[in-house]
């Protein structure tokens, strides 16, 4: 009896031992990890606290502590004069053309992939493939690098134009606002749309060859294989891809926009990201920027859930 | 009846695959033609550049653009610096990437959920431009060189990317390994980093290009000359012609020799061969890697 009792006791302190040697283990695994994690609070979360220079009137070097506390001043500013009113809708009209025009022209990387894959030389394709995707790996300043050499005054495309006598004087592509959307609209497709393709292509070479065979044997041609099995097959990449993009229409990069901007287009492309840092780092006014940023933040987030949300219904999946 | 509309459809067809062919020829050579222009403007005699006459065909090859550019004040630093980024940023991220992939699958660890969500929601937010310098600033790591690489160590994309990778590998592995008594650390270098190559080569080759690219940083964090990247002077020379020119005239010691005008070096032939200078590292790896950007992006897709 005693014995018996003896064991049980022993059994218990055995099991504590373990579960202590267990917890023991995880602290030690969970060390292992905090250098990384202190790395995630310095530059993911303890930026957050930036936000706070939105409610001051933040004109470094005077530090925060010294700063005025002016509650919703800037937030208010965006709305109530009629200048910065004025600027912030412009600056919202660019944000939403970009961001709508790249949208709307979504569906070119899926004609692309669909036109690629019909080419039949394998080696062909591969050329076509690597080459049109080359453009995606090199920096926004290579971009403008190259559009300087081939548009500015005295670029390629102008010299050239000259020289055969169809243009007097040059043409300014780059030093004018003259259709600036449309401009940053097709770098963006010089860049991206190979790439783009690429996912679209995969999605492509994953179709059951046997559909298509039966889409044959039932008389179809091409174009009805196209329609009829190629494009169904692509909708749910192209669906992920539309809810991704429609979640960061107000995240257009600042890359693209401050390469390209000068004194004469400055109107027509300024989308929010380089408004922020025109503002912030031009202007030095931190606090309005931050106010901004805050804001961007606040209604991207939101923008994710909703589309989330409704990808969850439509589809029964969700993107993130 | 039958045969004439099928011969109609297979003209129509025929027809489709001409321009289909013709498009991809065109777009192709877009895509390519401005690399092309740059490269054979930056070896041809500089005069002839200049007067615009360089379209198709090099003339009078040279290479005294790149010796010359080599000479220019902070080109080289630039040069060491952007390289520098590219290798030190490459392979902490590698390694954080794979290291913390691998430890979230570690499920005896102290409130592992917890800690991988603590990670992976910093991909869905940021604090902005603004208050991200004012981070930077607060932490003095404006005006470093670590600035380029510590805030990107960690990428939850990256990590979440390993960890499903190393959830697939057999789970015997490391039972093995554990066996044998190995620790963590050990488990994590003998075993799972030689099996993760795969994935992790589809990381560093996007972390390096990254790194190669990167422009904002310099931008907005580095005043200090010695710290430029060559992205960030590539833009400056693009957008001084006029200190640019007068960079020229130092290098060249103002005289004009007319039967050096060849060589002569003019803003244009500057830029030009910058940016081959720059693009050229891209160039080289890409065709190499292809198969890993494009196992990349596809992971990507995966995951979405």
């Amino acid at each position: 009896m005693q014995e018996a009792l003896n064991d049980t006791q022993d059994l218990k302190k055995q099991k504590k031992e373990k579960q202590r040697a267990k917890n023991r283990r995880g602290i030690r695994l969970f060390l292992l990890i905090v250098p990384f994690l202190i790395l995630v609070l310095l530059f993911s979360y303890y930026p957050l606290f930036g936000w706070v220079y939105a409610f001051f009137d933040y004109q470094p070097p005077i530090p925060l502590r010294d700063s005025q506390f002016v509650g919703l001043k800037w937030f208010a500013m965006m709305v109530q004069n009629k200048t910065q009113l004025h600027q912030i809708g412009q600056v919202l009209a660019n944000t939403f053309a970009m961001s709508f025009l790249n949208i709307l022209t979504s569906f070119l990387p899926v004609l692309f992939a669909i036109g690629l894959n019909e080419i039949r030389n394998k080696h062909f394709k591969n050329v076509i493939q690597t080459l049109t995707t080359l453009p995606n790996f090199i920096s926004w300043v290579l971009v403008y690098s190259i559009a300087f050499a081939m548009f500015s005054s005295s670029g390629m495309v102008n010299t050239l134009l000259q020289n055969v006598h169809w243009i007097a004087e040059p043409i300014k592509w780059l030093d004018s606002d003259a259709h600036t959307w449309l401009k940053m609209l097709l770098w963006n497709l010089w860049k991206g749309l190979g790439w783009g393709s690429i996912m679209y292509l995969a999605a492509i070479s994953g179709i059951d060859p046997e559909l298509y065979e039966a889409g044959r044997v039932d008389g179809a041609n091409r174009l009805q294989l196209i329609r009829h099995i190629t494009i169904p097959a692509l909708m749910p990449t192209y669906f992920v891809m539309l809810m991704l993009a429609i979640s960061n229409f107000l995240s257009n990069g600042m890359d693209q926009y401050f390469v390209f901007q000068n004194a004469f287009n400055l109107k027509h492309i300024q989308v929010l990201d380089l408004y922020v840092y025109n503002v912030g780092m031009g202007n030095n006014s931190l606090s309005l920027a931050t106010a901004l940023s805050m804001l961007k933040s606040l209604v991207s987030v939101v923008l994710l859930y909703v589309v989330n949300l409704v990808s969850k219904k439509t589809r029964g999946a969700s993107i993130i | 009846m039958s045969n004439i509309e099928k011969n109609e459809v297979t003209s129509g067809e025929r027809v489709f695959r001409v321009l289909n062919i013709l498009f991809f020829v065109i777009f192709t050579l877009i895509c390519v033609y401005p690399f092309y222009y740059l490269i054979i403007n930056s070896v041809s005699a500089n005069n002839l550049s200049a007067a615009g006459v360089i379209n198709w065909l090099p003339k009078k090859i040279h290479f005294q653009n790149y010796a010359e550019v080599l000479k220019l004040e902070g080109l080289p630093l630039a040069a060491l610096v952007s390289v520098g980024r590219t290798v030190v940023g490459t392979v902490l991220t590698v390694i954080a990437s794979a290291f913390l992939g691998f430890m979230f699958t570690q499920e005896k660890m102290w409130h592992r959920k917890f800690w991988y969500r603590f990670v992976v929601v910093t991909m869905y937010f940021n604090a902005g431009i603004i208050p991200m310098f004012i981070t930077m600033k607060n932490l003095h790591l404006t005006n470093s060189f670590w600035v380029y690489v510590l805030p990107a160590v960690v990428q939850p994309f990256n990590i979440i990317l390993v960890k499903t990778f190393v959830e697939s590998l057999p789970k015997s592995l490391e039972e093995a390994a554990e066996l044998d008594g190995a620790t963590t650390i050990q488990t994590f270098f003998k075993v799972i980093l030689p099996s993760c190559t795969p994935i992790l080569a589809t990381v560093a080759i996007f972390t390096a290009v990254g790194q190669w690219n990167s422009f904002q940083d310099t931008l907005i964090y580095i005043t200090d000359q010695s710290l430029y990247s060559l992205q960030y002077l590539l833009y400056q020379y693009i957008n001084q012609a006029s200190s640019l020119a007068a960079m020229v005239k130092n290098s060249t010691g103002g005289a004009l020799n007319l039967g050096a005008i060849a060589t002569q070096q003019t803003p244009t032939s500057i830029r030009m061969t910058v940016s081959i200078i720059v693009v050229l590292p891209i160039m080289f790896i890409y065709p190499m890697f292809q198969r890993y950007f494009v196992k990349g992006i596809m992971l990507g897709a995966v995951k979405g």
